[in-house]
């Protein structure tokens, strides 16, 4: 077993990793803008939004400047905040559910908000519609299923797996219905690419606007993250221990339903994050979630922003980026579980 | 804290599991129960933890009705040490004593200094400190039960219930769990501990409690109750108790 002290020190690398990253990020793309000028650009912004001046003399060209603040710093923000949302959301589900191969998809909040999506897009509605469309629509059928769970009698998480299943399938008949009656020269291939999730729709506003949902969820998983290792052992042994089992459980999955549903309405369906990450933590930090939980806000962060920087540099045409999570998440999936070592 | 049970009923789906038991756990006493499967002593022991509501009856710790506490307030008063069970995750041991601990944490927190010194005494306590490293889904059936008993040391409840605590374990691990339970009781701990076994009652116990179909049958010292008329009532079974220096030992009749 690892050491608390070696837990840290690879939270402290995660960390270090993402941030060396997110710089690294905004240097790549077809117009090169090199790495020392994008600290200077960022470093003067920051300092122009808190002590109202920038701190160096401009040594940069405008269209860099341009190129740094308006189209990759939204885009490479957004990723870390989609990834982050679906890594924590993944590892909440995978400990409310003591089940390891649970991920953000599990109680409909993707297959809702994707027909909320698809709806708006077939009604002819702005982007920021189609965002919030999918976002109500994300929760509208997480608050279904928490309701059809409650109703129904026996094991309350049997019953929200299955009613998650049920009413997945409900809205993805609706998607697929949708698709049917949809334009075919415009209005499908929308939908197809919103389907296959992307982050190049993202605009410099979208960045405040998403980061109060996930603020609003993030915040409470990682405060919750010790209660998470009791709900963990058990229904009975978590209350037994002294937890009030079923209001911290619905705490943590309503934040983790609010950041998927986020996640899903900003960048469309993103899946294999929430369920890949989470597992790369273990190996890395362990099963405990006091480190288990910020290490997925960070590794989520920093798979997703490293796809997405493959997702718009690898080809001329930028490759959705749902794609590429499922065509680099599977097979390194495959590679976790064959490979013979400890359980998870 | 002793604990008293006043006609306690439970009904599962029309059937009566418990019919008006009453019966008290004195301070520093280890109570056995003894029963077939099925008559009721899981579901008493659920009521205490209130994890299944009574129908009718009071659950009294020190005079305090304990289905009025929230499961942080009962956790306080009462400790369950569950039979040895499967886990989803990886836990080391010290972290699997740690959580004992979060009752006495308000919901954000993270246990403190305090709390670890606290796993750490319960630890030595049961002397598997060094076991604190390993994680817990490694160690043996004996191991992991003594496990959960430094867990409820830590959670410090006076009231300690053992779920049937030998049922997966080998005869080694058997004794030594219930003499640490014997420990416990003669440390002041009020310790209830259900068992298929009438001849852990008989060199455990300080008195036994026989459940025959959702009632009590029996409940004095382990000599008096656990006598062959009444095994047999209990399990179906003809039983004899050979009398020994070291007092009764069980002998049923298929061992000839």
């Amino acid at each position: 077993m690892p050491s608390e002290k070696k837990t840290r020190r690879a939270l402290l690398w995660l960390g270090f990793v993402l941030l060396i990253l997110f710089l690294l990020s905004f240097s790549l793309g077809r117009y090169g803008v090199p790495p020392r000028q994008v600290v200077k650009i960022l470093g003067t912004r920051f300092c122009e939004l808190f002590a109202g001046r920038g701190a160096l003399p401009r040594s940069w060209t405008k269209e860099m400047e341009t190129v740094v603040i308006n189209i990759r710093l939204p885009r490479i923000v957004m990723a870390c905040l989609v990834g982050c949302a679906l890594s924590a959301a993944g590892t909440a589900f995978q400990g409310v559910f003591h089940n390891p191969m649970a991920s953000p998809d599990i109680l409909g909040a993707s297959s809702g908000a994707a027909f909320g999506a698809a709806l708006a897009i077939l009604l002819g509605a702005s982007t920021r519609m189609i965002t919030l469309s999918a976002f109500g629509f994300g929760l509208l059928t997480v608050g279904l299923v928490m309701l059809v769970a409650h109703r129904a009698p026996g094991a309350r998480l049997i019953n929200l797996i299955l009613a998650g299943i049920i009413l997945s399938s409900l809205f993805n008949a609706g998607t697929s219905y949708i698709k049917l009656v949809a334009d075919p020269s415009n209005q499908l291939p929308q939908i197809t690419y919103w389907l296959m999730g992307s982050l190049s729709g993202t605009r410099l506003p979208d960045v405040p606007l998403a980061f109060l949902p996930m603020g609003l969820g993030l915040v409470p998983l990682f405060l919750l993250r010790w209660q998470l290792n009791l709900l963990s052992l058990g229904e009975n042994e978590a209350k037994a221990l002294g937890v009030n089992t079923s209001r911290v459980r619905l705490v943590l999955l309503l934040s983790a339903t609010l950041i998927t549903a986020a996640s899903v309405s900003f960048s469309g369906m993103i899946g294999w994050v929430g369920l890949v990450v989470p597992h790369l933590c273990r190996k890395l930090l362990g099963s405990d979630h006091r480190y288990l939980m910020p290490g997925s806000f960070l590794c989520g962060a920093a798979f997703l922003l490293l796809v997405d920087n493959v997702s718009r540099n690898l080809l001329a045409v930028e490759i959705p980026i749902g794609i590429l999570t499922a065509l680099i998440g599977a097979p390194f999936f495959l590679y976790l579980i064959t490979r013979k070592e400890e359980k998870l | 804290m002793s604990l008293v049970i006043e006609n306690l009923s439970f009904h599962y789906g029309g059937r009566e599991v418990l019919h008006e038991i009453s019966f008290a756990a004195e301070v520093g006493e280890l109570l056995a129960i003894l029963g077939p499967n099925g008559v009721g002593k899981t579901t008493l022991f659920k009521c205490v933890m209130g994890l299944e509501r009574p129908c009718a009856g009071r659950i009294l710790a020190d005079g305090t009705d304990l289905s009025a506490l929230s499961p942080r307030a009962r956790a306080h008063r009462v400790a369950l040490i569950p039979q040895v069970h499967p886990l989803s995750f990886r836990y080391s041991v010290f972290d699997m004593v740690l959580m004992g601990t979060s009752h006495q944490l308000s919901s954000f927190a993270v246990p403190g200094e305090r709390e670890r010194a606290a796993a750490r005494a319960a630890l030595e306590r049961v002397n598997v400190a060094h076991l604190s490293e390993r994680p817990f889904d490694r160690l043996s059936g004996g191991e992991q039960q003594l496990v959960f008993v430094a867990r409820a040391l830590a959670q410090q409840a006076r009231i300690l219930l053992m779920d049937e605590p030998t049922a997966s374990l080998d005869y080694g691990n058997r004794l030594r769990v219930l003499g640490a339970a014997r420990d416990l009781a003669r440390d002041g701990y009020t310790v209830l501990l259900s068992t298929h076994d009438p001849q852990h009652a008989l060199w455990f116990a300080d008195r036994a409690l026989a459940l025959h179909q959702g009632r009590i049958l029996a409940l004095g010292a382990p000599r008096e109750v656990v006598t062959a008329d009444l095994l047999c009532r209990l399990y179906g079974r003809k039983i004899a108790l050979v009398d020994t220096p070291q007092g009764p030992v069980v002998v049923p009749e298929e061992a000839g």
